[in-house]
């Protein structure tokens, strides 16, 4: 039984900073409205010889005082919490990529190196990681308490949630968004390792090929290098150094080509047309799943690497 | 109105047969427009409905004792709180103070004969009950696997119990809801007796009001996300579930438009009710009347603008989140507000510990906590760690168990010689509610620790660490259960052997008190009229209690 929770990541730390700054503001509000009512109920019960004295009360000025002092507080409240949070949707762009599927009632582990698992977690301390998420079913959500992190997984597209673990250690996992018969058990660790040995791990684990490797097969199996190649039969917008560039699109718009954008467009290719070009892919819907739906993803993201994107 | 008057008023009054004696067959009963004997259909279904849900709350803590589960199948205690969930939200909090407390107080409180559509009125109860056997039924057919909340794509794809059965129960009472708001609005607009101006309501009618308003223009949206869902459902089409091409954060987005406003729906009335009774057992006028009666108006206005607060993990945008916060910790002012005037209107009183004080009392705690921790939850980083786990199970059974249900409680005692015309045992009385208050902290502090500690929601089985907690919660959860039992048990036998309550037990103020206890059918055989504000309180020489 412990009361304290590990922080393993550099955000648990600020979020418990900021546990902690809510937990005392409660605390003197608690003592303050507990200690006046114990002591009025006494001074003032109604046997109490104590005398009442002058009971007009000009109450305009007190309201005007704890409205204030009450909004004040809130405020820096607010702020504190909100700055915290967006921090939270900022990635470093050095970060680890990993690619997580969730599926009533499992949580599945891709790589960048091809390296799979499922309802665990290897990650490399002091190094950020970014997890790219998305769900088979029905909406899951990732929470790891250790990291104070917890992002809900919704079908159809992805979420991204990041953090940089300082701790070596194995950590909970759970799933936090109701999701059916088994959600309890749809739990599981992650383990924080010394980069050495994370590096060992990839290296033992990785006998298939790399997700880049994988993409690159499914790209010319699902027909895709038809167009998207470099003199193909239809005039398709290249991909090369598409990866995190703007894409100026037919509605005069401008999307950056981040892994949402780039999945969605496969799936949906008639939603965001790129400007200047004739909508005729036809849509992949049902037709491609999510796990290689990641690994074309990682393909698409390499070739944006290897011209400088 | 002269002395002689008032006089000739009251002997007219007494010569009037009780509503309770007025007629004593089934059907003088269930075909009653009168709103007192409608309160009572309600106070019974609601009863019914309050056991039923513990019943499974009782299941749930009994299934959390030990970590894998105390209960054999993780679809048994999924069904169980949800179960728990659906009943205790929308057959006893939502309805609980306004159709009982309210429907029979309401016209008393203003002087009027009845609610200005007293055949709307019993057909709401009519409503109620049909949604209440819908639901009950679903149940019994073995349930539902979605939470109270039915998040989509869950409950349309992926669920295997009766949603629809029991989504077309919660549209049903959505309609009894809906009749009620508009039935009070009208009353409250209309039915004021000669000189009781709007700032001479008792602040439970402005709470009533507020409440009426938030139920008339949230509650089609419910109707409207549920047949949507049903639609899906049945005829696979499109709109919550990304395999047919909908979005599920639409789905959150329009349940919360309406639930989160429900959260008022459910406490607003407590803490008209907490109003009420402080005032009268510090023999003390209201401090800052205004500022109690618009700080109700002002939750249920921000109210309609915070839903997003329940979405902050859920992938809504950043922007949209940091919005909602600001709003929400901005909702969290006016309910500071009453508490602070609560506070100084215990300054300088002569204060009594009847069992209605007791109860306002706890609320006023337990609520100030509810309404901290939420804060916590209202920061958007600490939302993150804390959401979807027991703290937010502990934080809003503060606001509605510790709040809602204590503030019901202290109106059913401060009213009920006027329902009931009996007195209930004072000392048992007064035990029982320290009792729940005993029971509830036992119960829900816990989870605020383990909530912080990691623990989810909605877990059949848990991590070995969170046991002792746990064990601690289940142990508050079984004195409550004693607690819950004993008005039960002890306000039924008041009913037959109860002292006969005077017309004004509580040497109260409210036109209420100036009707014989329990009141004619008619209510008021002469139309009183009001000269002066609601709560002026004798405060140093006429202490009424020691005479």
């Amino acid at each position: 039984m412990r009361f304290s929770l590990p922080e393993a990541s550099a955000n648990a730390a600020q979020t418990d900073w900021l546990i902690g700054g809510l937990t005392a503001v409660s605390l003197a509000v608690l003592a303050l409205v507990f200690g006046l009512l114990l002591f009025y109920v006494v001074r003032y019960r109604h046997n109490s010889p104590v005398v009442r004295g002058d009971l007009a009360e000009k109450s305009f000025r007190f309201e005007i005082s704890w409205t204030a002092a009450t909004l004040l507080v809130f405020l820096g409240l607010f702020v504190w919490g909100s700055v915290l949070y967006v921090r939270l949707y900022q990635p470093p762009t050095d970060a680890l990529k990993i690619y997580i599927v969730a599926k009533q009632w499992m949580w599945k582990a891709e790589y960048p190196g091809g390296q799979r698992e499922i309802n665990t977690l290897h990650v490399p301390v002091n190094k950020p990681v970014e997890l790219v998420m998305t769900s088979q079913d029905v909406i899951h959500d990732f929470f790891v308490p250790a990291f104070r992190v917890k992002r809900d997984v919704l079908p159809g597209q992805y979420e991204t949630l990041w953090f940089r673990p300082d701790r070596p250690g194995t950590y909970h996992l759970f799933c936090a968004q109701f999701c059916g018969t088994s959600h309890a058990a749809m739990v599981g660790s992650v383990v924080v390792m010394p980069n050495a040995e994370f590096q060992d791990w990839l290296g033992t684990n990785g006998n298939d090929g790399t997700l880049v490797e994988e993409g690159s097969r499914l790209f010319i199996q699902y027909g895709c290098s038809g167009c998207h190649r470099d003199h193909g039969t239809v005039r398709a917008p290249s991909l090369a150094g598409l990866y995190g560039s703007p894409v100026p699109l037919s509605d005069g718009s401008t999307v950056t080509a981040d892994d949402r954008y780039i999945r969605d467009s496969i799936l949906n290719p008639g939603g965001q047309v790129v400007a200047s070009y004739a909508q005729v892919m036809p849509s992949f819907a049902g037709v491609i799943g999510e796990d290689d739906l990641v690994k074309l993803l990682a393909y698409i993201e390499s070739l944006g690497a290897e011209n400088g994107g | 109105m002269s002395d002689h008057a008032q006089t000739a008023a009251d002997d007219l009054t007494l010569a009037q047969p009780s509503y309770l004696e007025d007629g004593v067959t089934l059907r003088s009963w269930l075909l009653s427009t009168d709103h007192k004997r409608i309160a009572i259909l309600y106070m019974v279904s609601i009863t019914v409905f309050f056991f039923l849900g513990g019943a499974a709350a009782a299941l749930i803590r009994y299934n959390l004792i030990i970590p894998q589960g105390a209960l054999a199948s993780a679809e048994l205690y999924n069904r169980l709180f949800s179960m728990h969930g659906v009943l205790m939200v929308w057959f006893f909090l939502v309805p609980a103070v306004p159709v009982t407390i309210g429907n029979f107080i309401l016209p008393l409180m203003l002087g009027a004969r009845d609610l200005a559509f007293p055949r709307l009125n019993l057909l709401s109860w009519y409503l109620f009950v049909a949604a209440g056997i819908a639901v009950v039924a679903a149940l019994f057919a073995g349930g539902i696997d979605t939470g109270w909340t039915f998040y989509e794509p869950l409950s349309s794809d992926y669920a295997q119990g009766h949603v629809v059965l029991a989504v077309t129960g919660v549209f049903i009472a959505g309609f009894s809801s809906i009749a009620t708001g508009l039935n009070f609005i009208v009353t409250i607009h209309r039915l004021r007796a000669p000189g009781l101006t709007w700032y001479r309501l008792p602040i439970f009618v402005w709470s009533l009001y507020s409440t009426s308003v938030i139920m008339v223009l949230a509650t089609p949206v419910l109707a409207i996300t549920l047949v949507l869902l049903a639609f899906e459902t049945i005829f696979h089409v499109g709109v919550f579930d990304p395999r047919l091409g909908g979005d599920p954060l639409l789905f959150q987005h329009m349940f919360w438009f309406y639930s989160h406003p429900a959260v008022y729906i459910m406490i607003l009335p407590g803490l008209g009710v907490v109003s009420e009774i402080i005032p009268v057992f510090a023999r003390k006028t209201l401090f800052g009347y205004k500022f109690v009666a618009w700080a109700s108006v002002a939750i249920a206005v921000i109210g309609f603008f915070v839903w997003g607060h329940h979405m902050f993990v859920s992938g809504q945008s950043a922007y949209a989140s940091v919005l909602f916060s600001m709003l929400s910790f901005l909702v969290a002012v006016p309910s500071a507000i009453k508490v602070f005037n609560w506070l100084g209107t215990l300054h300088k009183g002569h204060i009594r510990f009847d069992a209605p004080m007791l109860y306002a009392l706890g609320f006023i705690g337990l609520f100030t906590m509810g309404g901290l921790t939420g804060l916590f939850l209202a920061a958007l980083a600490a939302d993150i760690q804390l959401h979807d786990t027991y703290f937010v199970i502990a934080h809003f059974h503060y606001i509605m168990v510790g709040g809602m249900v204590s503030a019901y409680f202290g109106a059913l005692h401060y009213w009920w010689p006027k329902i009931s015309g009996r007195m209930y045992p004072e000392m048992i009385a007064r035990a029982a509610a320290l009792l729940m208050f005993v029971g509830f902290n036992l119960t829900f502090f816990p989870q605020f620790l383990l909530g912080y500690l990691g623990m989810p929601r909605r877990y059949h089985s848990y991590p070995p660490e969170f046991q002792l907690l746990n064990v601690l919660s289940s142990a508050g959860a079984s004195i409550l259960a004693v607690a819950y039992l004993m008005p039960l048990a002890y306000l039924t036998w008041s009913l037959l052997r109860g002292s006969r309550a005077p017309a004004n037990p509580w040497h109260a103020l409210g036109l209420e008190w100036q009707t014989p206890s329990p009141p004619a059918a008619c209510n008021f055989v002469v139309t009183p009229v009001v000269t002066g504000p609601p709560y002026a309180y004798p405060t140093s020489e006429a202490r009424p209690f020691d005479a």
